[in-house]
């Protein structure tokens, strides 16, 4: 068995008030450091085989049902 | 006229909207999520709510949902086509209107009557308005700020697509103040706000929502 990981997370250009929503409670808790937050969300996909024709399926599962292309960017890798 | 009324599971304002076409003289016709075919409806109504919950995103899971093959396609092949709020996030996640929404800009979900401004009133479910013409219909959702790229902007002002714009203050962060907008060809609206809510004096700010029910009506009745 292993396990791909597809990260998404929305475009740099697009709002993200969640993002901001964490962003602005970390002051509150008295931590001074963190100059952005930007919120996305993490699928990890079991599969038999992380071969190349599993990916790119996943790769196809990311594009059509994971994220939204027009407000989201994905990325997949393989889980070592 | 039959204009079928898509319920998903969580969906809330189907049985309005079928009230609503009811009152503009036409029949509404319930469909279901997993309905393989249309019943030989005229025009659909996508309604509003949280259709499977909201999960992942709005409107990304109903958008596979077995009956939005069948609207996709009849879509397509011009049929009329409204969605509301959660609809209207369906539309843009099955690609038949361009962009998409997101969180509303102030992270809170926002429940007021609402002014529009009707841009364009030569679409299915516009032609009882006038050009200019402002209504006050209810507006709730928590994520209907509308977005899309500069270009795809520019393409919608540019081709009169924009249908609808809040007037007064931008309840939800939408880029250029778009509440609704329409495809090339006009048969498919969508927008944030509820007409079906606004169709009687007993309750809603008016009944300045009846319109987009009795333009579907005419128009498919003198075809």
């Amino acid at each position: 068995m292993a396990r791909i990981i597809v990260d998404v997370m929305p475009k740099p250009e697009i709002l993200d008030p969640q993002g901001k929503a964490v962003h602005g409670a970390l002051p509150r808790l008295g931590f001074e450091s963190v100059s952005d937050v930007r919120q996305g969300k993490r699928f990890e996909l079991q599969v038999e085989l992380a071969d190349e024709s599993t990916l790119a399926e996943v790769h196809q599962i990311a594009e059509t049902l994971l994220s939204n292309p027009v407000i989201e960017d994905f990325t997949v890798r393989v889980e070592s | 006229m039959k204009i079928g009324i898509v319920t998903f599971p969580g969906s809330l304002d189907d049985v309005d909207a079928q009230r609503a076409v009811r009152l503009a003289g036409g029949e509404p016709v319930a469909l279901w999520h997993g309905d393989r075919d249309l019943k030989g409806v005229d025009a659909v109504i996508l309604p509003g709510g949280f259709s499977y919950g909201d999960y992942l995103r709005c409107g990304a899971i109903a958008r596979f949902a077995p009956v939005m093959t069948e609207v996709v396609a009849a879509a397509q092949g011009g049929m009329p086509v409204l969605g509301i709020c959660n609809g209207f996030q369906i539309l843009c996640e099955s690609h038949l209107l361009p962009g998409a929404l997101i969180r509303n800009d102030h992270r809170t979900f926002v429940c007021r009557d609402q002014v529009l401004v009707v841009e364009n009133p030569d679409t299915a479910w516009t032609s009882d308005y006038a050009e200019g013409q402002r209504i006050t219909i209810p507006l709730k959702n928590g994520e209907g700020g509308f977005i899309a790229d500069e270009p795809t902007l520019d393409r919608l002002e540019g081709e009169g697509q924009v249908v609808f714009r809040y007037v007064g203050s931008n309840p939800n962060g939408s880029l250029r103040d778009i509440a609704g907008i329409t495809n090339e060809r006009g048969n498919v609206v969508g927008l944030m706000p509820h007409p079906e809510h606004a169709v009687e004096d007993l309750c809603g700010p008016g009944t300045d929502g009846l319109a987009f029910f009795t333009s579907a009506v005419r128009q498919l009745t003198s075809v």
